[in-house]
């Protein structure tokens, strides 16, 4: 999912960074807010920024013989609301700008937006969901992050088919195109990713019940 | 729980093995190749005369140093995670070996 440095017009670079912008003012504003009411969560946030930190460095082979990486934006989604992930995830993506040239500054908006803000806000809203319909909590994680996972893909699709229209087919034509670069290879890894996901939510049902108590994430009197 | 957990692991090995053991790319002339690095090869095949107007400041100058730093980052990423899961397993043992001794 990462557009290559350079790799989107100077006007597009702009919109997609001014429209990233804001959701990553408001998500420090949201990670200072939760530290204050919950201080003891710093462990926790740092733990799911991490937990993104490795699946985004794992290039894992798909069916379609091409390799691609989860982005592991769903856990925290989950656990925090989507506005904190839109600053982990900026962290992921400068680190790999700068050290890796993974993507790029010129593109950072562009990936910041659909990895750490079209992700965690489709992983929230199919979290609640599933909740809201009372699927189980394992059902509801699996599927937020799986999702949310895939929308990334497909965001980053969109992205280079409106900066890159198709010269025969146009917009709808490149969006195919990249669709099925991006988004087929990555519906196994988004399957691993939700997968994985349950397994840490398993974990911490064991050990951090009261943790998960505090954040309401599961119903329950915190200790 | 724990048993769901080693299942779960085990799907999970069982779809990243699939793709490498069946032959899903022997057609390709790349064969897991990056889906970024496919993307911008598609830009370039319909958009020849489009110039990246940036460079990255810094590239690894070898595939070494690059595999070096993407290791780098998951082991960061997962020492902390295998930092959090030790201390709230360590945490939860020693609430429960504590428990028994107050109901005596």
């Amino acid at each position: 999912m990462h557009i290559m440095e350079g790799f989107l017009p100077p006007a597009h670079a702009a919109a997609w960074t001014a429209a990233a912008v804001p959701f990553v003012v408001a998500g420090s504003r949201s990670i200072a807010r939760i530290l204050k009411e919950n201080p003891q969560a710093k462990l926790l946030l740092a733990t799911s920024g991490a937990f993104a930190f490795v699946l985004s460095a794992l290039k894992l082979p798909s069916v379609t013989g091409s390799c691609s990486h989860p982005t592991g934006t769903g856990l925290g989604a989950v656990l925090f609301g989507p506005s904190v992930m839109a600053v982990a995830g900026a962290i992921v993506l400068l680190f790999q700008a700068l050290l890796l040239a993974h993507g790029g500054i010129t593109t950072l908006g562009a990936n910041v937006f659909s990895m750490a803000i079209v992700g965690p806000w489709i992983a929230y809203g199919v979290f609640r969901g599933i909740r809201g319909l009372r699927g189980s909590l394992a059902v509801a994680v699996f599927f937020a992050a799986m999702l949310g996972d895939l929308a990334t893909y497909v965001t980053t699709s969109v992205q280079i088919a409106l900066a890159f229209p198709d010269p025969a087919s146009g917009f709808t034509g490149a969006l195919l195109k990249f669709t099925s670069i991006f988004a087929f290879t990555q519906i196994p890894l988004a399957i691993i990713e939700g997968l994985l996901t349950v397994i840490i939510i398993n974990l911490l049902s064991q050990y951090s019940r009261s943790e998960l108590v505090g954040l309401r994430f599961i119903p329950g009197e915190a200790k | 729980m724990k048993r769901t957990n080693v299942i779960l692991l085990i799907v999970i090995a069982v779809l990243l093995l699939v793709p490498l053991l069946l032959p899903v790319a022997d057609h390709l002339d790349e064969p897991f190749s990056g889906a970024d690095g496919q993307a911008e090869a598609a830009i370039v095949e319909t958009h020849p005369d489009y110039q990246p107007w940036f460079e990255s400041f810094w590239e690894p100058p070898s595939g070494e140093i690059e595999s070096l730093l993407f290791s780098l980052q998951a082991a960061l990423g997962a020492g902390l995670l295998g930092y959090y899961f030790g201390l709230r397993r360590g945490q939860a043992e020693g609430r429960a070996q504590e428990s028994p001794r107050v109901d005596q």
